[in-house]
């Protein structure tokens, strides 16, 4: 199996994500500069969190239209895996490959802490090695989190249970303190119809060794390399 | 010709900027705000060579697909001479 890391001008968790790969996760990786089209060799692409296009007209909306993006669309109609965090989950909402928008903090702060988030559904190529209500500890770090959509697309994801994270507090409780950037129904992260692809705000590939704070990250990337041994 | 784009939060959309502005300006003294909206406002040049139907076209193409998200926020264009 063989990992991308899209690196787009401005991306600065790219090299964190390419760390967790090689050495948690153990298989190969190669950064793939936004110019580039052909994702042919590759089993999974990972979108990183960073400020592409320095979040210009809106977090997400530039790095849509680099080459690379066309390339990315097709690798997700093709049923392989694309995993968006932070940035790269806005930059999956603007580019229509997962529904919905972030928008502002609700308190307009730039948040970096560490949340909890619950693990909402195991039924995905990215939470396979997980349990349904499951409590990870993650750091976030965003300005643009607050998750908003549509009641329709709302009550879709709901019952397609394909709402795979929510912030929750530390006993896996709902609250709106533990929501702090305000996102709809505290949603943190989600996946589309075919579940082959997934954005969440915070950052896993941050939370993976305990030197660090958390190693909770490291079971999303594990679940997703299950997944792809699986496969072959 | 010129393009005005105006790009404006959904109605239904929370502008947690426009509050702040709306909050910043009642301490400053100023009554009666019911509610303050923020917006982006663009201002493209376009080849004098286009009619203003070809200019509005291209403006409401290009606000559509790249200057709003649609998910979140409405446009409107306007085109003059210069």
């Amino acid at each position: 199996m063989k990992f991308g890391v899209i690196v787009f001008p401005g991306s600065n968790c790219d090299h964190d994500a390419y760390h967790v790969i090689s050495k948690h996760v153990g298989q190969p990786v190669d950064f793939i500069w936004h110019q580039d089209t052909d994702l042919s060799t590759y089993d999974a692409v990972i979108i990183p969190g960073g400020f592409s296009y320095g979040d210009y007209l809106r977090a997400g909306a530039l790095a849509r239209f680099s080459p690379v993006m066309n390339s990315v669309r097709e690798f997700a109609a093709s049923g392989r895996f694309v995993l968006g965090i932070c940035n790269g989950f806005q930059i999956l909402c603007e580019a229509g490959l997962l529904p919905g928008a972030l928008i502002r903090n609700r308190e307009l702060h730039f948040i970096c802490d560490y949340v909890h988030v619950r693990v909402e559904t195991a039924d995905t190529p990215f939470t396979s090695e997980l349990q349904k209500g499951s409590i990870l500890h993650l750091p976030i770090a965003h300005a643009e989190g607050n998750y908003v959509c549509d009641d329709e697309t709302l009550a879709e994801l709901q019952s397609d249970e394909r709402i795979v994270f929510r912030y929750t507090d530390a006993r896996g409780e709902l609250t709106e303190e533990a929501n702090s950037n305000g996102s709809r129904f505290s949603i943190a992260g989600i996946c589309n119809r075919e579940r082959n692809v997934l954005g969440l705000m915070p950052h896993p590939e941050r939370a993976c060794e305990d030197l660090l704070g958390s190693s909770d990250g490291r079971d999303i990337f594990r679940s997703l390399a299950a997944t792809l041994a699986a496969l072959v | 010709m010129k393009a005005k784009v105006y790009v404006t939060l959904k109605s239904g959309v929370l502008d947690p900027q426009g509050k702040a502005i709306q909050h910043s300006v009642e301490l400053l003294g100023y009554h009666g705000i019911a509610d303050v909206r923020q917006g982006k406002y663009f201002e493209i040049a376009l080849d004098s060579a286009l009619d203003s139907a070809a200019a509005r076209e291209t403006a409401e193409r290009m606000a559509r697909e790249v200057l709003s998200n649609p998910v979140i926020e409405d446009f409107s264009v306007e085109i003059s001479e210069a």
